[in-house]
C-alpha cells in the first residue's frame, strides 16, 4: 500500500484487486472501487490539473460531479474524452489518463507566466486589451488567444462507440439516491405509482452513511442496505446507479445520462445511454453542495472541501494529507475531524470562525485532544504546489495581526452547505434567500408548472434546504408521499426515524478573515477553473456590472465546465457585498440544464450515419443503384443525378443524357413528384384560391400549370394540375414540396374554410411516375400496346387513363424538357416492372434513362423556373413571367401582391444570361453597376439563379435575375468572379432552345 | 417539453408528435383591406405574458389542426379545442390563479389507509 492508502477504511474499494493505470505515461496503481482522483491521491498525486487562466497547479477540491479542478483526458485517439472530472470516473483496467491545460508538464508548466501577470490580468482584461491597434486582433491577439483557449483536446476521428437512448415513463422519477431519495422513492413506491430512481455514483447512501446518521436505529449503511433491496423487490420501482438526472425539462421531461458498466461475457455497454423520460412528478432528492471559504491560497493542492476530504478516507481509505487543519464556519466540517481521527490521521487544529460555545460535535473533536481555534480565520495557505502550512488570524479582523503558525500538509475547509437547487431551478422554480441557514432554497410558492398547472417537481432532503439529517429524511418521506398520491397512486407506510447530533447556527463567511484587504483578497479564489478571485467580482461591481448576471459574464464566474456549482453563491455573496446591497436582492444568475455536460455522443446517439435521417427511395431505386447512379437528396428521397457508365465523368454523363432525349428518348424517374389529389363539390373553388390561375374552369381530361404563393406573395410551389373528373383534380408539386403543399392545403380546408366540402389525399408514394421524353418517346409507348396515345387522341397538356401493355396506367402528356412527353404512372408495385419494358421496347431507339441534372440543363434550356433555384421566398409570380392573377378576385398571395413594393417596376425579372465567350457562368454571381450603395458595397442588379453547360447548344446558358430585366434585352453585364476578375454576360430572352415549341409534337 | 391533448382524437402526447402553426384566431385580411389590417394579419403577433392562443397540428398523429390556450409563463395549458373557433372560449381566457395552499398539502398524509 501507498503511503496515502490508509490501513482502514474505503468501504467502496476492494483490497484485494488491483488497478493497473497510466497517468501522463506514467504506470500507476489502484484499487477496483476508486475514482480515478481517489487513486490518484492514494499515489501521492495531489497535482492533478492547471487552472484556465493562470495555469495554476490544481488538485481536487470534492469527491464529487461538482469538481472544477480534477479535469483528465481519458484514452487517446479516436476515444478522446476531454474533460472528464477525476473525481466521478471509476477507475479500469488499462485506463489511459492525461492531464491538461498544461506545458511541458503538468508540474512544469510554461503558461504558469500568466499566474505572475496576476495583477495586470484582472476581470475584462481581454475586453480591454485588444482593442487596439484593429489589424492586431486578427492577425496577432487571436491566433494566440485561440492557442491558449480551451481545456482539453477533442477526439480525433469517428467515435468507435455505440451511444443509445431509451425513452421510459414514471409517475415519479427520484433524483439521487441518497437515504433521503431511497425514502421518498419507498414511500412513493406503496401505492403502485412507477418510480424510477436515478442516483449519479456507483453505490446508494449518499452522504449519509459517510456520515455516520442512525436510521430506525440501525447505522445508515444497514439502513440503506435493506431499503435498496426492498425496491429492488417491488415490480413497480427501476433503480440506475450511475446515472445522473441532469436536466428538467417543460411538463416533466426529464434526461437522464447514464454510464453503464459492461454487462459481461464480452458483450460491451453502450458507452453512454441517455434516458427520455416524461414524469408526473421529479422529486429533486439531489442533496446539497459544500461551499469553499474564501481565504489567502485556499486553491494551493491539499485544500480541499471538508466533506471531500472524508469521503475519500471513509469511502476509499486514502488519507489526503498526513496531518491535516479543519477550517469551518458550521459543525459539519467537525465530522471531518473525527473520521480523520479514527482513521488514524492527524488533525492539527480545527480553525471556527464561530465565537459561540462547542455543540456536541466539536465536544466529541475536543475530547480527542484537537485543539479549537474559535473564532479565527486562514489568514493565509503556505505551498505552492502544495500545502506546507497555514496560518491564522482572528476572524474579526483584518488578517493583518497572525496570532498562530501550523505546519500541516492539507486543509480541509468547509463554507457551509448549499442546497442544490438545479433541478427544482431548470423548469422555471425560484429560489429564497433563507438568512438563518444562509442558504438559497426553492421556494414552495414559486414552482415549476405541468401542463395542468400542477407544481411538478418536489424538493426533498438537503436539496430542499433540510441539511440536517433527521430532517431532512423526515422531509423526504413527505415527498414521497405526495408524489404518489399527486400521481393517483397514495400509499402509506411509516416514516423512518434518523437520529444525529445536534448542529449549532451556521455563521455565513463570505471572505476570511471578515475585513481582508486586497493582499490577501487577491489570492482569494471564488472560481477555481476560471481562475476568478474575490478582488475579480469587487473590480466588476466597481466598473458597474452590478447585475449578477452581468457580473458573470464579466468576470467568467461560473461559467466553466462545473458552472458554478461551488463558486456562485460565494461569488454573488462577494458581489452583493461590493455593491452594499443584501444577498436575496442581488439574487442569483439562472441555473440551466444539464447538470453536468452532456457528450455529443449521448445527445446523437444512435442518430448518425444511415440512421441519421430516414431516406426515401422509389419503386425503382434499386434499378438506379445498378445502372450507376450518383444520388442528389432531394429532402429526404434519393433521386438519381446522373448514370455515370464507367470510364465517364458525371458531368460527360449528363450530357449524354441530355443529347440522347434530344435526339431519340430517355426516361426519368418522376415518382417523387408530389400528387395531391383534390376532391368534393367545392374543390374547384378551394383550387382557384391556391393557385395564382384558374383552376375550377380547367376541362376535365386536360392538364394546366399552376403557381401557389404564400399570403406574403411570393412563389412557394408550382406543378401540373390535371383535372380528373367533375369533383376531382390531381395537383402535382415539387418533390421537395409534396408535403408543405399538402399541409398547406389541410391548413386552410381545417382552419379557414372549414365549411367547404373538399377531401384532399396525398398519393405521392401510392403511384410510381415515369416520365419518357424525346422524339421518339410515343412510338416507345405504343410499343407497348393498348392505349392510343396519338396526337389527336392526346393532345399536348391531356391525359388519359386505360391500359397500356399490361398495366393499368394514366398517361399525361406533359413535357418539362421541351420534348414530346408523356408522365405514366402506375400504382407502386408495378413501377419496377413498367420501366423494364420501357427500357426493353425502347431499345431499338436506344433509349436511356436520365438523372435530375439532364432535366434541370433541359429546362434551364426551355426558360422553365425551378422552384428553390429562380426562387428563395422573396420572387413573385410576376417577376418570374408566371400567372399573377391579376384578373382574379382572391387566391391565397393576392393581398401581399397588391402592395406597393411587389408592383415596383424596379424589381429583378427573370431573363436569359449568355456569356459572351460562351462560358458558363458561376452559380449565384451577382452582377454589378460600377457604382456604390451608401454602405460602400458595390451595387447589384442581378444575379444567375441557374447556369449550366447545354450540350445541346454547346454553349453556358444561365437564367438569372435582373433589375428591370425584359426591359434591358441585349445589355451586357459585368459579373465579378473572385477577386481580380470578371465576366460578360448578354441579357437575353430565357427561352434558349426550340422557342416556338415545335419539338413537343415530336 | 410541452405535453398537449389533441382535441379531435383525444390523445395525450408529447410536444414532438405536433407541428405548431403560431398565432390563433387571425383574421384574414384579403384584397382590397387597408395596409394596416394586412400587416396585422401578416405580420403583427401579440407576445403575451400570460394566455396565449395557438395553432397545433396533430402532424404524427391524426392529422388535425386545433388550437391551444396556454400561459407563457407557467407553461400550464389551460385547454385545447377545435380550430373551427372564431374567438378564443371565454372560460380560458385567463388563466385561474393556481391554489398554492393546495400544493403545498400533502394530501397523502391524510388519505385514509
Amino acid at each position: 500500500m501507498s503511503a496515502h492508502r490508509l490501513e482502514t477504511g474505503g468501504r467502496l474499494i476492494d483490497r484485494t484487486r488491483r488497478v493497473r493505470f497510466t497517468f501522463d505515461d506514467a504506470p500507476l496503481r489502484g484499487q477496483a472501487g476508486d475514482t480515478l482522483a481517489s487513486a490518484l491521491l492514494a499515489e501521492g498525486r495531489m497535482l492533478q490539473g492547471r487552472s484556465f487562466k493562470y495555469h495554476r497547479p490544481r488538485g481536487p477540491v470534492t469527491a464529487d460531479s461538482a469538481e472544477p479542478n480534477a479535469l483528465m483526458g481519458l484514452d487517446t485517439g479516436a476515444r478522446a474524452e476531454p474533460n472528464v472530472r477525476a473525481t466521478s470516473v471509476q477507475l479500469s483496467e488499462g485506463m489511459v489518463v492525461h492531464s491538461q491545460n498544461r506545458w511541458p508538464s503538468l508540474a512544469f508548466d510554461v503558461g504558469r507566466i500568466a499566474d505572475r501577470l496576476a495583477r495586470v490580468l484582472p476581470a475584462g482584461f481581454y475586453y480591454k486589451t485588444f482593442l487596439w491597434p484593429r489589424p492586431f486582433w486578427k492577425h496577432v491577439y487571436e491566433p494566440l488567444i485561440r492557442r491558449a483557449a480551451g481545456l482539453g483536446r477533442a477526439p480525433e476521428g469517428v467515435d468507435p462507440d455505440r451511444y443509445e437512448q431509451l425513452h421510459a415513463f414514471a409517475d415519479v422519477v427520484v433524483a439521487g439516491g441518497g437515504v433521503a431519495g431511497l425514502a421518498a422513492a419507498w414511500a412513493a413506491a406503496q401505492g403502485g405509482a412507477r418510480v424510477i430512481v436515478l442516483e449519479e455514483t456507483g453505490h446508494w447512501g449518499g452522504r449519509a452513511v459517510v456520515d455516520g446518521l442512525v436510521i430506525d436505529g440501525h447505522p445508515a449503511e444497514a439502513w440503506v442496505t435493506a431499503t435498496v433491496a426492498a425496491l429492488e423487490g417491488l415490480a413497480n420501482v427501476t433503480l440506475r446507479t450511475n446515472t445522473s438526472l441532469t436536466a428538467v425539462h417543460d411538463h416533466g421531461y426529464v434526461l437522464a445520462d447514464e454510464w453503464p458498466q459492461d454487462a459481461g461475457a464480452g458483450i460491451a455497454a453502450p458507452r453512454q445511454r441517455l434516458w427520455r423520460i416524461r414524469a408526473g412528478r421529479v422529486i429533486a432528492a439531489n442533496g446539497a453542495i459544500e461551499r469553499p471559504l474564501a481565504f489567502a491560497g485556499n486553491d494551493v493542492p491539499g485544500v480541499m472541501l471538508a466533506s471531500a476530504v472524508r469521503d475519500y478516507a471513509v469511502n476509499y481509505g486514502v488519507a489526503v494529507g498526513r496531518r491535516v487543519v479543519v477550517v469551518t464556519n458550521n459543525d459539519d466540517a467537525y465530522r471531518t475531524a473525527l473520521a480523520l481521527r479514527e482513521a488514524g490521521v492527524e488533525v492539527a487544529a480545527v480553525v471556527d470562525a464561530r465565537d459561540t460555545l462547542p455543540g456536541p460535535l466539536a465536544q466529541q473533536v475536543r475530547a480527542h485532544g484537537i485543539p479549537i481555534h474559535d473564532g479565527s480565520a486562514i489568514e493565509a495557505v503556505q505551498g505552492d504546489i502544495g500545502v506546507t502550512g497555514v496560518t491564522l488570524c482572528r476572524h474579526s479582523g483584518n488578517g493583518a495581526c497572525v496570532s498562530a503558525q501550523i505546519a500541516c500538509d492539507a486543509v480541509a475547509m468547509s463554507g457551509g452547505w448549499s442546497p442544490a437547487v438545479h433541478l427544482w431551478s431548470h423548469a422555471g422554480g425560484k429560489v429564497v434567500w433563507d438568512a438563518d441557514g444562509a442558504m438559497f432554497r426553492p421556494d414552495p410558492a414559486q414552482g415549476p408548472t405541468g401542463h395542468d398547472g400542477a407544481v411538478f417537481v418536489i424538493p426533498a432532503g438537503a436539496a430542499a434546504g433540510a441539511l440536517w439529517g433527521p430532517q431532512a429524511l423526515a422531509d423526504a418521506h413527505a415527498a414521497g408521499l405526495r408524489a404518489a398520491a399527486e400521481t393517483g397512486h397514495p400509499g402509506h407506510t411509516p416514516a423512518p426515524v434518523a437520529e444525529a447530533p445536534e448542529e449549532r447556527a451556521i455563521l455565513p463567511v463570505w471572505t476570511m478573515p471578515e475585513g481582508a484587504g486586497p493582499r490577501l483578497k487577491s489570492r482569494m479564489f471564488l472560481d477555481f477553473q476560471n481562475d476568478v478571485k474575490v478582488t475579480d467580482v469587487e473590480l466588476a461591481a466597481r466598473e458597474g456590472f452590478e447585475s449578477v448576471e452581468h457580473a458573470k459574464r464579466y468576470t467568467t464566474l461560473g461559467m466553466a465546465t462545473d458552472q458554478g456549482k461551488l463558486s456562485n453563491i460565494n461569488g454573488l455573496a462577494v458581489l452583493a457585498a461590493a455593491r452594499g446591497a443584501g444577498i436575496a436582492e442581488t439574487g442569483t444568475t439562472t441555473f440551466r440544464p444539464p447538470w453536468t455536460p452532456l457528450t455529443l455522443g449521448a445527445i446523437a446517439a444512435e442518430a448518425r450515419g444511415e440512421l441519421f435521417q430516414a431516406v426515401r427511395e422509389t419503386p425503382m431505386h434499386a434499378w438506379h443503384a445498378a445502372h450507376g447512379a450518383r444520388w442528389e437528396p432531394v429532402g429526404q428521397w434519393r433521386r438519381p443525378h446522373a448514370y455515370v457508365r464507367p470510364g465517364e465523368t458525371p458531368a460527360k454523363a449528363v450530357n449524354r443524357e441530355v443529347l440522347n432525349t434530344r435526339q431519340t428518348v430517355g426516361v426519368l424517374d418522376a415518382s417523387t413528384l408530389g400528387k395531391i389529389l383534390v376532391r368534393g363539390p367545392d374543390a374547384g373553388r378551394f383550387l382557384d384560391m391556391l393557385y395564382t390561375g384558374t383552376m375550377s374552369t380547367l376541362a376535365v381530361g386536360r392538364c394546366r400549370y399552376g403557381v401557389m404563393c404564400t399570403e406574403n406573395g411570393f412563389v412557394f410551389d408550382d406543378g401540373v394540375v390535371a383535372r380528373i373528373d367533375a369533383t376531382t383534380w390531381l395537383c402535382h408539386t415539387t418533390t421537395g414540396g409534396a408535403e408543405a403543399v399538402h399541409g398547406w392545403m389541410e391548413d386552410w380546408l381545417q382552419c379557414e374554410w372549414w365549411d367547404w366540402k373538399v377531401h384532399v389525399i396525398d398519393l405521392t408514394e401510392q403511384l410510381a411516375q415515369i416520365a419518357v421524353a424525346g422524339p421518339n418517346a410515343r412510338r416507345v409507348l405504343q410499343k407497348l400496346g393498348g392505349m392510343d396515345l396519338s396526337a389527336d387522341a392526346l393532345g399536348h397538356m391531356r391525359w388519359a387513363a386505360g391500359r397500356l401493355g399490361d398495366f393499368d396506367a394514366r398517361v399525361l402528356r406533359v413535357s418539362f424538357s421541351g420534348e414530346l412527353g408523356f408522365e405514366v404512372a402506375v400504382p407502386a408495385s408495378q413501377g419496377p416492372a413498367l420501366w423494364d419494358r420501357l427500357m426493353a421496347a425502347g431499345a431499338e431507339w436506344g433509349i436511356m434513362p436520365y438523372g435530375t441534372e439532364a432535366l434541370h440543363v433541359m429546362r434551364a434550356e426551355k426558360g422553365f423556373i425551378m422552384v428553390g433555384d429562380e426562387t428563395d421566398g422573396t420572387v413573385t409570380p410576376g417577376d418570374l413571367g408566371l400567372p399573377t392573377g391579376a384578373k382574379k378576385a382572391d387566391f391565397l398571395g393576392k393581398r401581399g401582391l397588391e402592395r406597393s413594393h411587389l408592383r415596383d417596376p424596379e424589381r429583378w425579372r427573370l431573363v436569359g444570361l449568355e456569356t459572351l465567350t460562351g462560358s458558363v457562368l458561376p452559380h449565384g454571381a451577382y452582377s454589378v453597376t460600377g457604382g456604390y450603395t451608401d454602405t460602400y458595397q458595390r451595387e447589384t442588379d442581378g444575379r444567375v439563379t441557374s447556369s449550366y453547360y447545354s450540350p445541346t447548344l454547346g454553349r453556358g446558358i444561365a437564367l438569372g435575375l435582373v433589375r428591370r430585366g425584359p426591359e434591358r434585352m441585349g445589355e451586357v453585364l459585368t459579373f465579378p468572379v473572385g477577386a481580380a476578375s470578371q465576366m460578360k454576360a448578354r441579357i437575353v430572352d430565357p427561352v434558349f432552345f426550340d422557342p416556338q415549341g415545335g419539338r413537343l409534337d415530336g | 417539453m410541452l405535453m398537449l391533448t389533441c382535441p379531435c382524437c383525444g390523445v395525450s402526447a408529447e410536444e414532438t408528435e405536433f407541428a405548431p402553426g403560431g398565432a390563433a384566431h387571425l383574421r384574414r385580411a384579403g384584397p382590397g383591406t387597408p395596409d394596416d389590417a394586412f400587416e396585422a394579419y401578416m405580420f403583427q403577433r401579440d407576445n403575451p405574458r400570460g394566455v396565449h392562443f395557438e395553432r397545433w397540428r396533430h402532424a404524427y398523429g391524426c392529422g388535425k389542426w386545433f388550437l391551444a390556450a396556454r400561459c407563457t409563463r407557467t407553461l400550464r395549458v389551460l385547454g385545447t379545442y377545435s380550430a373551427r373557433t372564431t374567438e378564443p372560449p371565454a372560460d380560458l381566457a385567463a388563466e385561474p390563479p393556481v391554489d398554492l395552499a393546495a400544493d403545498l398539502r400533502a394530501p397523502a398524509a391524510e388519505a385514509p389507509a
